[in-house]
């Protein structure tokens, strides 16, 4: 039983990673209905950012954690603003097509930056461990969830009492109706993907921090927090967490009984696990578990 | 009797005709003689091995064009059809022995049978879904082929030693009357006439029936439903096809490099197909071919020249900045951004504006 707490333990922490990346994609899609796939470069971006202030510039973590933060927000909403802006009302495919890009060249360029080789964060929790009943609980993961959960606090109270907030779900709405009503659609734009790419920059600190070392394969992760993406539905931030859980969940479960209870799947199905969740969920629910029913007007 | 201008269409027959009017068909002769004579003159290895490459690349790009830009259905798994392929190859042609007329066919046929066996799946999600359902497919696809170990080889690989000899004729020791022909040079042949015929083939699929169809469903599923066109019988069709061609290009790709290992079929390979159509032109069969030319053997000619490149680093610690791998994605990446934001009809487009200045020329009109 310990092993299936301490289990059940590191695919929520494990799952809280991947809500905060589908939650950044949540976010520009309701905003702009656009897939980022560049998210994983975000990720990568704000890890590497923050290795930079806190390591090159020598700033305190916190201090160089919201540094990060901030560049990374600024740099999604100029990425937003250089290039997204100019796909409005250009075919899905195409968007989707220039977000692949932004990855592989973000990516490139952070690779070219810092190199291939594993980077310490060298963040406060290090690999301390907190011992609870027998399920050891890192550090980090304790934090890792202590901040999703404080986030997604923030973004319910944000959507929901602020000007701003209420603008960016009028837009998700109905683009037009919001316009006519004075919303600015291009402010909108921004935010949403200023926020996406603060989010990210926090889930890179999260996946780099603690006994993981910041290597450029981090952004890799947003390739499987796009099942938990698709499991919560694509326009739902409750979902995007719920479906976070979920695949960080049976991952974790996955990763720890499946070679004792059926080794013929082969070695390391934990990791393709995700997927296999993914698309029995779509057979079942087409638009996710949370998703909005997409209505076909003629 | 003056004959009408060749631009005009008078009847339905012409409007069919592929090669209408007479610099069209002297353009198809050049094309065949283009075909029979490059591998005389040009016997440089490693260039011959470029053109080669980069006619495995058109095979696999006509079909992803067939059903990304004729259907409008995208796809991020064409990998894993790519490397089911291979591994037809690999046990059909390889293991079993069987000849080229048999393993090449049997490629396609297993690539439209997995085709329209996930078909059904895939398409009952559109746009967004699809494009993340089908990255799925590369990921499963990839622990398959690393853990079916006795096909695949597993982590390690598999050597493919299927035959390329069509009868008598064996295309990697060529001998005609004339001489001797090396590897490369047959192989060049040989491949290049499949994509004659996989073009050919395309062709005559988007301007019939079928091809009007799935062009309704990219342009609008609802209208296309509502004007009779059957979305999912035409929709798991360019599936199956689309995946036969790339099982196809993978089979080829296979025996010619005549090694696989799993890491070849990832995302990026697939992102590399998306951008060849994207630069040769989304929905021409001609703009696949001109993209895979300019794109299909790009890796293979940076990676022979990375030297002469300032910055990047051929090995580890020699003072470059960028490696070839990653110059190779950056590459794609930007050129996939460049194209879909200054010319998204990409080369195919550019080409088709230099020919219409010089239909009604010296007529700017």
């Amino acid at each position: 039983v310990t092993q299936l707490i301490q289990l059940c333990f590191n695919g929520l922490a494990l799952g809280a990673r991947y809500a905060l990346v589908a939650l950044g994609f949540v976010i520009i899609y309701r905003a702009t209905g656009v897939i980022n796939f560049a998210q994983g470069a975000l990720v990568a971006l704000g890890a590497y950012l923050t290795y930079a202030f806190a390591n090159g510039a020598g700033l305190p973590f916190a201090l160089a954690v919201l540094l990060a933060v901030v560049c990374a927000a600024a740099f999604g909403a100029g990425v937003e603003r250089v290039v997204l802006r100019r796909m409005v009302g250009q075919p899905v495919f195409a968007v989707i097509m220039i977000t692949i890009g932004l990855l592989f060249i973000v990516q490139q360029a952070v690779t070219a930056i810092w190199g291939f080789d594993s980077l310490n964060l060298a963040d406060p929790w290090g690999v301390r461990t907190v011992d609870a009943g027998g399920v050891v609980m890192a550090l980090r993961d304790v934090w890792t969830l202590g901040i999703a959960a404080a986030i997604l606090g923030g973004f319910f109270l944000f959507f929901r009492l602020s000007r701003l907030g209420v603008a960016m779900r009028a837009t998700a709405l109905d683009a037009e109706a919001a316009l006519a009503q004075g919303i600015s659609a291009r402010r909108v734009f921004a935010v949403s993907w200023g926020i996406a790419g603060a989010l990210a920059a926090l889930a890179g600190v999260m996946l780099a921090s603690g006994p993981a070392a910041l290597s450029p394969g981090i952004g890799d992760i947003a390739l499987v927090a796009f099942p938990a993406m698709i499991v919560g539905g694509l326009d739902s931030p409750l979902g995007a967490v719920a479906g976070g859980m979920i695949i960080g969940l049976t991952q974790a479960l996955t990763a720890g009984y499946q070679q004792d209870i059926a080794p013929w799947l082969g070695s390391n199905f934990g990791s393709v696990m995700p997927y296999v969740v993914m698309i029995v969920i779509l057979l079942v629910r087409p638009y996710g578990l949370f998703g909005m029913r997409e209505v076909r007007r003629v | 009797m003056a004959q009408p201008h060749a631009n005009l269409t008078r009847r339905y027959a012409d409007d069919l005709r592929l090669f209408r009017s007479r610099p069209a068909r002297a353009g198809l002769a050049a094309v065949v003689a283009l075909w029979l004579l490059t591998p005389v003159f040009l016997t440089n290895a490693f260039w011959l091995s470029v053109l080669d490459y980069a006619g495995i690349a058109a095979i696999g790009a006509i079909g992803l064009n067939l059903l990304t830009g004729y259907t409008g259905q995208v796809s991020l798994g064409h990998a894993f059809f790519i490397g089911a392929g291979a591994y037809v190859a690999a046990a059909v042609g390889g293991d079993l022995g069987l000849p080229l007329v048999l393993w090449l066919p049997a490629a396609a046929l297993l690539g439209a049978a997995v085709g329209a066996l996930i078909g059904p799946f895939a398409l009952r999600l559109r746009g967004n879904y699809l494009a993340i359902v089908t990255l799925g497919l590369v990921f499963l696809g990839q622990h398959l082929f690393r853990n079916l170990g006795s096909l695949t080889g597993g982590n390690s690989g598999t050597a493919v030693t299927a035959k390329a000899a069509l009868g008598p004729v064996d295309f990697s020791a060529l001998s005609l009357i004339g001489g001797q022909y090396s590897r490369n040079q047959g192989w060049f042949w040989l491949i290049w006439g499949v994509v004659a015929v996989c073009a050919l083939l395309a062709k005559n699929i988007v301007r019939t029936r079928p091809g009007r169809a799935i062009q309704a469903i990219r342009d609008r599923d609802v209208a296309a439903e509502i004007v009779g066109v059957d979305l999912g019988r035409y929709k798991v069709a360019a599936f199956a096809v689309s995946s036969a061609l790339a099982a196809l290009a993978g089979a080829l790709y296979g025996a010619y490099q005549q090694y696989v290992s799993p890491d070849e079929w990832t995302l990026f390979l697939s992102i590399q197909y998306i951008a060849i159509i994207i630069v040769g032109g989304v929905g021409t069969i001609f703009g696949a071919v001109l993209g895979a030319l300019f794109l299909g053997g790009l890796p293979a000619v940076i990676e022979n020249y990375s030297g002469s490149i300032p910055g990047v680093s051929t090995h580890a610690g020699d003072g470059g900045f960028i490696s070839v791998f990653s110059l190779n994605q950056a590459i794609f990446g930007l050129l996939i951004v460049l194209f879909l934001v200054f010319e998204p009809r990409g080369l195919a487009a550019m080409w088709l504006r230099v020919k219409a200045y010089f239909k009604a020329w010296p007529f700017t009109y």
